[in-house]
């Protein structure tokens, strides 16, 4: 399926989702309402000519220093592949830069919760009703989120402390049925 | 999380199921007599940082949690106050193991984004070296992961030639692990005169130690019993967590880079993509051999067409002119000083380019601003997505089972956390 295509199915799929569209070196980028997004990944996963089965990446961006942007601050962009038709495109939703909040794909695919943590941990980016969104990549004492704009590079931080996990070990355990 | 739905399984989740069927009815399942036990972060058997905390009931873990960062560097952030060229030595540092692969990753990147025709020959070494980079990683984690399930032997046989291959990277680039030989636009220097030849001895003894190894464990009744139906993952589920690479195509997913959207010429060059039946350990650890071999069938291929020519292209955005140039007269004395002090600058946009590196997809995802640095990179590991899925992997089987697995999802702590 060539890009106009995807964006025509989307656009008859979700038309109040869509708020643009862009060619980024031959992808196809689909800017999306950001509450939306959830149900636009998933339209796109399940619907049998898109089959976006594969989710390749997410990405946060914090745009507060690029020249001339006018828009939100933070921007998120899902990468999709279709393994078994071969196409990609991304999606891309902004949020402000209060409560900076997304809601979560992590229902969707196995790999959202981790990539999820990422864009929270280094970004701040929250993602709503993600089951367990905690640092992944910095500790968990940091203070901050390191890929802001605002972050100096320079920066340095005491952290000390083990984290136990036996949060996430207890939730996991719970589920199984241990009492 | 969402109310009924388990995130991991995507199935509806039924509370308290397992505990008020069967012979579990009578007796609860408590907490208090699990063990909980850490594999790593520093051990052995991690092969870097990593951290698995295990609730074991007997031998057998019946709940994983993972920890990952312990190596975490700020590789994206550092590339914000870089310029594109001095991003390259950091690319190595993701998977060191295969470090050339990440040097082409970023710089065909940048290269799209720059729509710099790259030298064909420097695209066919660039090929030649990939994939002599994706025979030592596919070494490294076999010879690994068999050490950890206890044949040290092919340790030895696969290290052995990896040496070797070693040997030629040093000759070529001076660096052994963190080669940094490519060049936005080429490569940093051609090769030297010996190396066709070296090439070919060297994918003579790899022949060879691979085939001493396969020798030893195809066959070997402890290897077979440690490896077959071990942690086995489906193709579904593969795909689900995003995996690519050799352990996509072990869960019997054909799915192959080179193959699906080519680039460099890959097109053209005949080799199969092998696929795994199952996706166990054993799926994950013979895959890799294949790869070799078929890597081996590439690199001959690429030798035999190694065109001449130069090896950097001559466009004056990104290539430092002829050092007579640079001295003989202002013009390119000028484009020296531009380079050196004013770096590349591609035009503002956002790009991501992908290449297929040893563990799998390779992604970078460029935003510009039409400075010297980038304002934004952002590295798709492929094997961050083969540790999300560990946890689960791991859970009903027993500890050696667990670190049997680790090897042969080959998880690189380099690029797991950047």
């Amino acid at each position: 399926m060539d890009q106009q295509a995807i964006l025509e199915k989307l656009k008859t799929l979700l038309p109040e989702a869509i708020k643009g569209s862009a060619d980024r070196y031959g992808q196809l980028e689909v800017q999306v309402e950001r509450l939306k997004i959830a149900e636009v990944v998933k339209a796109l996963r399940d619907d049998p000519e898109v089959g976006f089965n594969l989710l390749i990446d997410i990405v946060s961006v914090d745009y507060s220093n690029y020249p001339g942007w006018t828009g939100d601050r933070f921007g998120v962009i899902y990468h999709l592949k279709s393994l078994g038709l071969g196409h990609r495109a991304w999606l891309k939703v902004t949020t402000p830069e209060e409560e900076p909040s997304v809601p979560t794909i992590s229902h969707l695919y196995g790999n959202a919760d981790w990539l999820e943590r990422e864009a929270f941990d280094q970004m701040g980016i929250r993602f709503a009703h993600h089951p367990n969104l905690k640092r992944i990549l910095n500790h968990h004492e940091f203070v901050g989120h390191p890929l802001r704009k605002d972050y100096p590079i320079t920066r340095r931080q005491w952290l000390s402390a083990n984290e136990s996990l036996m949060d996430e070990m207890n939730a996991r355990l719970n589920k199984k049925g241990y009492v | 999380m969402i109310a009924g739905i388990d995130p991991h399984t995507l199935l509806p989740t039924a509370k308290g199921e397992s505990s008020s069927q069967g012979l579990n009815a009578a007796q609860p399942k408590e907490k208090k007599d699990l063990v909980f036990v850490n594999i790593g972060p520093s051990h052995p058997a991690t092969h870097g940082t990593l951290r698995a905390l295990c609730a074991l009931d007997g031998e057998t873990i019946v709940a994983a949690v993972t920890e990952i960062g312990y190596l975490h560097r700020g590789f994206e952030k550092d590339t914000e106050v870089h310029t594109f060229q001095q991003c390259i030595p950091y690319t190595d540092r993701l998977n060191y193991v295969s470090a050339i692969m990440n040097n082409v990753g970023f710089c065909k990147a940048v290269e799209r984004m720059l729509a710099i025709q790259v030298p064909e020959r420097a695209l066919y070494i660039r090929v030649i070296t990939c994939e002599l980079n994706r025979i030592i990683d596919h070494l490294v984690c076999a010879g690994a992961n068999l050490v950890d399930i206890g044949a040290l032997t092919n340790f030895w046989y696969s290290f052995n030639v990896r040496e070797k291959v070693y040997n030629i990277l040093e000759k070529l680039c001076g660096a052994r692990l963190t080669s940094s030989y490519m060049r936005i636009g080429g490569l940093s220097r051609d090769v030297y005169p010996a190396f066709e030849d070296e090439v070919i001895a060297v994918l003579k003894e790899i022949r060879k130690g691979v085939q001493d190894v396969k020798k030893l464990i195809s066959t070997n009744r402890i290897f077979l019993d440690r490896a077959r139906d071990i942690c086995v993952i489906s193709g579904e589920k593969a795909i689900q967590y995003g995996w690519t690479g050799p352990t996509l195509r072990a869960s019997g997913v054909e799915y192959d880079l080179r193959r699906a959207e080519p680039y460099y010429h890959y097109e053209d060059f005949k080799f199969d993509v092998p696929i795994g039946t199952i996706g166990d350990v054993y799926d994950r650890i013979f895959i890799r051999f294949y790869e070799i071999d078929e890597s081996i069938h590439i690199i001959e291929q690429a030798l035999r067409k190694l065109p001449g020519g130069p090896v950097m292209t001559d466009d004056k955005r990104v290539a430092l002119p002829p050092k007579q140039q640079t001295y003989g007269n202002i013009e390119g004395l000028m484009n020296h000083f531009k380079i050196i002090m004013h770096g590349i600058c591609p035009e503002p946009g956002e790009i991501y380019d992908a290449t297929e590196a040893a563990n799998g997809e390779l992604g970078f995802t460029i935003v510009s601003d039409g400075s010297k640095n980038p304002y934004r990179i952002k590295c798709r590991p492929p094997c961050f997505m083969n540790f999300a899925a560990y946890h689960e992997m791991i859970e009903g089987v027993i500890i050696a089972d667990a670190v049997a697995n680790l090897g042969s999802i080959n998880i690189i702590a380099g690029e797991l956390d950047r």
